[in-house]
């Protein structure tokens, strides 16, 4: 499986490691209730398609980048970086 | 038997080998197949189930039966296949699956029982009882059948991984994939070509036909020099493509050439290609008669592979069985070669056949009659009725399917052509792929040139290029015209899996048995579950399977095609990590100074320390470890802490972040100071603990445990890049380019003041004081901050100046009466201060547990703040950190054991905490612990039963304070 960093290019999935769904970008406000932090840090869908997760290029540039890509096919739609998703938040 | 004057052997080279002991010779060139054909040797194998005498039936990598053992010892190599490997001199072989020989093999007893012994005999005879599965039923199945042994030992031979990158890797180097590679490169593209074989040419060089009015061979010979001279083609031959993975990334095995000096056997690749070309070519298939497994009976594209290629002949009597035109040829050539075709048999009645031996169409072979020395004679149905035809050979051929296996790596299923009788690859089952050639149903070399340049044409335009249009290679383009036959009714077991024992019947049993799904038939009979997966046998099984539940082939299917194409050893996918390989060893600066010192090394992580020093004397490590205790607590220690993790952090916004990483407040920390600093994860238990110190303004450098350093890391990244990346600052991990020392104990600051340029004082450099020094000429940095409790000092220099520090640091510390110490005194001085390691902050205790929740500031937020004041996280029912001491005073206390009430009985449910870490404090002269003891802090003085049921241990303790030397910090300080 290759991966697209978009400061280094694609690269091996050796050079990545997971860290889960980008749900984890939207960090809830420390008053916003029991509900929302569980949501945040343990509710997760198990999609059949279509999915966007962390991944960092730890064995390169160290960018953690948001992948789109489908648990079905395997297919790569792309990435972002992390901290431009943030920005345009 | 060698034929005069055909083949491509060197016969000028002659090669001496030996086969269970026996020495024969071949030629350079020679597989060690072929060789043992020119030998006349027919037996080379025994059946994985039923030991029955098995001989070659291919000719290449699908080869099921001829399986042997290469070498003796350590380095043998077993299951290699007889046809692929290259015969050199002094190999030794070894048959397999037999016992006490080859010849007369005592197991072939299970032969007898085969009545017993069909398909779903593991799950029907071994049932019950259970336990009599493993302890019985299982070893004796795995003695009698399998199929070679490792050595046991160790493997000394070298193997190999390496990466590369394409525009276009071609699979297969026949005619479609050299046509396919040559018109690619000479459109622009960087192009791979794999090929199995030692030299390209596919069927080119098993058939005697012509390309642009030249040998086949012959004009493979002059395309592969071509496309090796080419400047945007890789050519690798021995290089077998075994899997199809996601976004273009293929594994491919090449066996580097027999005998070159110190190279490796094999190396596993893994291949990234924009786009890729398919031309894999075919297999062919047997037809399943009773009796098809003799010894002698071969596929009749193998039979003309071992005439032209190595000018040796299986038999001096051949028949030849086919239902194709195809099938045609190996008479022709055979005969051409003087050998006497005792037979065509065509199951066709409007067959054409011409040439100068007896023809039966609408005929079939319904049995090979013979012993273990191979086919004598073939039993032939005709429409005037049966008879008899003696042969020592039969060439047989139940068409040809195309090899569709990697194309279907990625769950992609194949399309049924019912005028070719086989499977074929549809369109984008892997993405970027196409298929070209044999393997998409093109059998006729003008076709497979003409699909190999049309697919380098789709090829180019897609990736930009144009193609070349030139005029392609004159070749035959031979019709094929096959009408299916798969078995031929008859009494006796007729095979279709030669490699794991599985016959028509067999399959027809699944079908009645209501196994009726072709995933279900294969793992009741096993068919296709051998190292070979089927090649041979996959489509001819799912033929008898429609044929006996009354289906048609499309809908029955085939199974699924997984990675590897070919057996691919461990070894090779694991190239580089045996033994140390295994993981990468990271040095300290004073590693090599710690080891002329005799300290033995531990691991910790990746990295190695000293565990203790000896010295002369000392005969347990327990002595070295109290007597450095000894010199830390009253003169001088130095120990190597370069493990633990550095961070450098710089910027404007670098306090903002670390109030968020930290639970304590770090923007009020003043330049040139350091704090204790404690971090938590998201969900709010302990992540890691360490120093920050403040070098200036928008300048921090932090410390991690050794265990955690690349854990947070990847923490603080992820805290930055993907929730505050508004916050202006940058961070790099500095462990590796500082090397750190502790010289800790009273005369530590006296130790320093003769090294410094400029001397420091309790006034200018206070506990918890960092900044910049000098010494000899060199720019350092010093930490006043103590892991021992003692007044002690960090020191830092740049990596390349660490060793000659430590030897400096160490000379010195041995002039004031201290000197190295190692991890075990570098414990027990924690433990004495009741310091937290990873053994301690594992995971599942929270700052509440460690008694440092007043860390956790009220007066801002941080990470894993929210998530800690969970309920049930903080409490009395928390089990909380505490020290232990053994009522007796010299009870050793042992990590890992339970805490109970002394009335408890010793069980699980009762337990209310458990030991963390334990030594021995020659300060205090006792043994010690930290644990964890259910409401431990309101409970000091009180006794707790340690139990440790595994080493048999049972100690009433003392609830103590974390802290034992020196609560109050004077000796810090002082
Ligand atoms: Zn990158």
């Amino acid at each position: 499986m290759r991966l697209p960093c978009p400061i280094c290019g694609e690269r091996d999935l050796r050079e990545f490691s997971y860290l889960g769904d980008a749900v984890r970008l939207h960090r809830p406000a420390p008053d916003a209730g029991t509900d929302a932090w569980d949501a945040y840090l343990h509710l997760r869908d198990n999609p059949a398609g279509r999915t966007r997760d962390l991944w960092q290029h730890e064995a390169g540039c160290g960018a953690w980048i948001v992948v789109t890509r489908d648990t079905v096919s395997h297919a790569v739609e792309g990435a972002q970086l992390a901290a431009e998703m943030r920005d345009a938040d | 038997m060698r034929i005069n004057g055909r083949g491509r052997v060197d016969r000028g080279r002659a090669l001496s080998f030996t086969f269970d002991g026996r020495r024969y010779s071949g030629f350079a060139g020679d597989t060690l197949a072929s060789a043992l054909v020119a030998n006349d040797v027919k037996l080379l194998g025994r059946s994985f189930k039923y030991h029955r005498p098995r001989g070659l039936l291919t000719a290449g990598s699908e080869e099921p039966n001829a399986l042997v053992t290469l070498g003796a010892g350590a380095a043998s190599e077993p299951n290699a296949r007889a046809t692929m490997v290259e015969l050199r001199d002094g190999l030794q072989v070894r048959s397999q699956n037999r016992w006490p020989s080859l010849d007369w093999d005592l197991l072939a007893l299970n032969d007898l029982a085969a009545p017993f012994l069909g398909a779903g005999f593991y799950y029907k005879t071994f049932m019950w009882p259970r336990a009599f599965w493993e302890k019985l039923y299982e070893p004796a199945i795995r003695r009698a059948a399998g199929l070679g042994a490792l050595s046991g030992k160790s493997n000394p031979d070298r193997y190999e991984k390496a990466f590369a990158f394409c525009d276009l890797l071609v699979i297969g180097g026949g005619p479609t994939g050299m046509m396919a590679a040559h018109r690619a490169a000479e459109a622009g593209l960087d192009v791979i070509l794999c090929d199995e074989g030692t030299v390209l040419g596919g069927r080119l060089l098993s058939e005697d036909e012509t390309v642009d009015g030249q040998p086949g061979a012959d004009w493979a010979a002059a395309m592969q020099r071509d496309l090796a001279a080419h400047p945007k083609v890789r050519v690798m031959t021995r290089t077998t493509v075994t899997g199809a993975y996601d976004q273009g990334t293929f594994g491919a095995l090449e066996r580097i050439v027999p005998d070159a000096e110190g190279a490796p056997l094999e190396c596993f690749w893994r291949i990234v290609a924009k786009r890729s070309i398919l031309a894999a070519g075919a297999l062919e298939r047997p037809v399943a008669f009773a009796g098809n497994d003799r010894p002698g009976i071969l596929l009749a594209g193998a039979m003309r592979a071992y005439l032209h290629r190595w000018g040796v002949v299986p038999g001096r009597r051949v028949a030849v069985f086919g239902n194709t035109d195809d099938a045609h040829r190996t008479a022709r050539d055979l005969a051409a070669a003087g050998v006497h075709v005792a037979a065509v048999i065509d199951s066709r009645t409007d067959a054409k056949v011409q040439g100068d031996f007896p023809v039966y169409t609408g005929a079939q072979v319904c049995r090979g009659a013979g012993g273990r020395d191979g086919v004598e004679a073939i039993r032939i149905r005709t429409p005037r009725g049966e008879e008899s035809i003696a042969v020592d050979a039969l060439a047989v051929s139940g068409g040809w399917n195309p090899s569709l296996h990697l194309a279907c790596h990625m769950n992609g299923r194949p399309d049924w052509r019912e005028d070719i009788a086989a499977f074929v690859p549809r369109d984008g089952m892997v993405p970027g792929m196409t298929a070209a050639g044999a393997c998409a149903g093109a059998f006729s070399t003008h076709g497979c040139l003409s699909a190999g340049a049309a697919a380098a044409a789709l090829v180019a335009r897609d990736l930009g290029r144009t193609p070349s249009d030139a005029a392609l290679p004159e070749a035959e383009d031979a019709p094929y015209r096959i009408k299916a036959l798969w078995a031929v009714p008859g009494r006796g077991r007729a095979w279709l899996d030669f490699q794991n024992d599985v016959t028509v019947k067999d399959v027809v049993q699944a079908a009645q048995e209501n196994f009726r799904s072709v995933e279900h038939m294969k793992r009741y009979t096993t068919q296709g579950m051998a190292p070979d997966q089927g090649k041979s046998s996959n489509v001819a099984a799912l033929a008898v399977l429609a044929d006996a539940t009354g289906r048609g082939i499309p809908e029955t299917g085939t199974t699924t095609f997984r990675p590897p194409f070919v057996p691919v050893s461990i070894a090779a996918m694991g190239a580089g990590a045996q033994g140390m390989g295994f993981a990468p060893r990271r040095r300290t600066t004073s590693d090599a100074a710690a080891r002329a010192r005799g300290a033995p090394m531990i691991e910790a992580g990746l990295w190695y320390r000293a565990s203790y020093f000896p010295q002369a004397g000392e005969a347990t490590w327990r002595q070295s470890c109290d007597r450095e205790v000894g010199m830390v607590r009253n003169h001088v220690g130095i120990c190597d802490v370069s493990t633990l993790g550095k961070i450098d952090l710089q910027g404007p916004d670098a306090a903002d972040f670390l109030d968020l990483v930290y639970t304590n407040r770090m923007s009020t920390l003043k330049p040139g100071r350091v704090r204790y600093g404690l971090m938590l994860r998201e969900d709010g238990h302990v992540m890691d603990d360490g120093t920050c110190a403040r070098l200036g303004e928008g300048h921090f450098v932090i410390t991690t445990t050794t265990a955690a350093a690349g854990a947070v890391m990847k923490h603080l990244e992820f805290v930055h890049q993907c929730l505050v990346p508004h916050l202006d600052l940058a961070m790099i991990s500095v462990t590796e380019s500082w090397a750190q020392f502790a010289v800790a104990g009273p005369k530590s600051r006296d130790l320093l003041n003769g090294l410094l340029e400029t001397p420091v004082d309790d006034a200018s450099f206070p506990f918890m004081a960092c900044g910049p020094v000098r010494l000899g000429g060199v720019a350092a940095r010093l930490f006043r901050i103590s892991f021992s409790g003692e007044h002690a000092y960090e020191i830092a220099v740049p990596a390349r100046y660490g060793a000659s520090l430590f030897d400096l640091l160490v000379a010195r510390a041995e002039a004031m009466g201290g000197g190295a110490y190692g991890m075990e005194a570098l414990n027990v001085l924690r433990l004495e201060k009741g310091h937290i390691t990873h053994a301690e902050i594992h995971g599942r205790t929270t700052a509440f547990d460690i008694g440092m929740d007043r860390m956790v500031s009220a007066a801002k937020e941080c990470i894993g703040k929210t998530m800690a004041a969970r309920p049930g996280l903080v409490g009395p029912e928390r089990e909380q950190l505490v020290g232990l001491a053994p009522q007796d005073g010299r009870s050793a206390l042992l990590p890992g054991a339970f805490l109970f009430a002394p009335d408890d009985k010793a069980e699980r449910a009762a337990a209310q905490g458990y030991v963390t870490s334990a030594g021995y404090s020659p300060t205090l002269g006792a043994p010690l612990a930290l644990g964890f003891l259910r409401d431990g802090r309101a409970r000091q003085g009180e006794v707790v039963k340690m139990v440790d049921h595994l080493r048999g241990a049972e100690v009433l303790c003392t609830v103590t304070d974390s802290v034992r030397v020196d609560p109050e910090g004077g000796r810090l300080r002082g």
